[in-house]
């Protein structure tokens, strides 16, 4: 029963997504990719770029993108109520708790604790993404042999712009797909 | 404000909700702050203190943090239905907008001129995480803290290296943050009482 099996799977990456959209990426990788072998990282990536492109909460617009990819459009619906329903129950008993008490310093050091194993793990996400863009996939070990120069000079770029002059996420990406969109055609 | 039936409280939730996120790129880090504009200076509903408790909040829930500002809006407007609302504001409009797009993508994707655009952006797209995880990883470092730079360094060697399952990486550094919490909150209570 597809439609079970990915309301459960993206429950669970709502459930434990903490930060943010970014946070949500590793889950994605490892649920979709490794455990239920539903996408490719080639597809990982295309909906990381698209749900960036888009208006929305990022984590939101991968989910209804993936939902679709594997299972249409029910399976899109199903995909965003699941990664959805934790948040609305969650959220729900904190806030009940918060206006009871107004205290959020135990939530909170909780959450600080949480941060640095979710930069680490979005590092563990952010790797398998950096090394399909320059290599096509991300299996050890490596063969320098397999490097993409061209995607190696499209990421020096995107950091110069990123780091000198602070642009944002959405210009990077128009910037590097209109350079793939010419270099590649060319070549 | 009390004169307000609850049908127009709905409709207004639904309606600010909707159009933030239907016309905001760059997801909750940047919708979150418009969200704060709306409630708190456009309509007055809420007051600033209480928004940053409702953001701060909402960071530290799992899941999306612009769907869970949304229902802490809700939820503080109108209770239960009221988080009903505007979660369904905030995500009906992704839903329309990438199923159309899962489509196109599906139509497109084997051409080649769209292969070369999604294969230059793949590059973009890995600097932009590469930039983030820069920065994260930076503002543990500058704290100087042992305690969370050792817990990234451990995590970041057990997911890599070792592939241990994300669930237990969470639960440990959750366990650890719990822990130094209520140590720091009981030697606070003890400087108090001094």
């Amino acid at each position: 029963m597809i439609y079970l099996n990915l309301l459960f799977s993206f429950f669970q990456i709502g459930l434990l997504s903490f930060g943010g959209g970014y946070a949500a990426l590793p889950l994605i990788e490892q649920e979709l990719i490794h455990d239920q072998g539903w996408i490719t990282n080639q597809q990982f990536i295309d909906v990381l770029t698209l749900s960036e492109m888009t208006p929305g909460p990022i984590a939101i617009n991968a989910a209804t993108f993936s939902g679709n990819q594997i299972a249409g459009i029910l399976g899109g619906a199903v995909a965003t109520v699941g990664v959805t329903l934790p948040s609305v129950i969650i959220v729900q008993l904190l806030a009940y708790f918060y206006f009871k008490y107004k205290n959020i310093e135990m939530v909170q050091g909780i959450i600080q604790g949480l941060r640095p194993a979710v930069v680490a793990l979005i590092a563990s996400a952010g790797l398998t993404i950096f090394l399909t863009a320059m290599f096509g996939h991300s299996d050890w070990p490596i063969d320098l042999t397999e490097l993409n120069y061209v995607s190696v000079i499209f990421f020096a770029i995107a950091i110069f712009f990123l780091r000198k002059f602070k642009a944002s996420p959405i210009h990077v990406i128009i910037l590097t797909g209109i350079l793939g969109g010419i270099v590649y055609s060319i070549g | 404000m009390e004169d307000m039936s609850k049908k127009t409280l709905y409709t207004k939730l639904f309606k600010s909700t909707f159009f933030l996120s239907m016309f905001t790129f760059g997801g909750g880090y940047v919708i979150v702050p418009l969200m704060e504009k709306k409630f708190v200076n456009e309509l007055g509903w809420i007051n600033e203190d209480e928004m940053l408790d409702l953001i701060a909040l909402g960071q530290s829930s799992p899941g999306p943090i612009a769907v869970n500002t949304s229902i802490l809006i809700g939820y503080r407007m109108a209770g239960v239905p009221g988080a009903m609302v505007t979660v369904l504001g905030t995500i009906i409009p992704p839903l329309l907008i990438m199923t159309a797009l899962a489509y196109i993508y599906i139509a497109v994707r084997d051409n080649a001129i769209v292969n070369n655009i999604l294969l230059g952006m793949q590059a973009g797209v890995a600097a932009i995480i590469v930039n983030v995880v820069y920065d994260m990883g930076k503002r543990i470092v500058v704290q100087k803290k042992i305690i969370p730079i050792l817990v990234m360094a451990a995590a970041l060697i057990a997911g890599i290296v070792y592939q241990v399952n994300i669930l237990w990486l969470l639960f440990f550094s959750g366990v650890i943050g719990a822990l130094t919490t209520f140590w720091k909150l009981r030697q606070k209570n003890k400087d108090d009482e001094k």
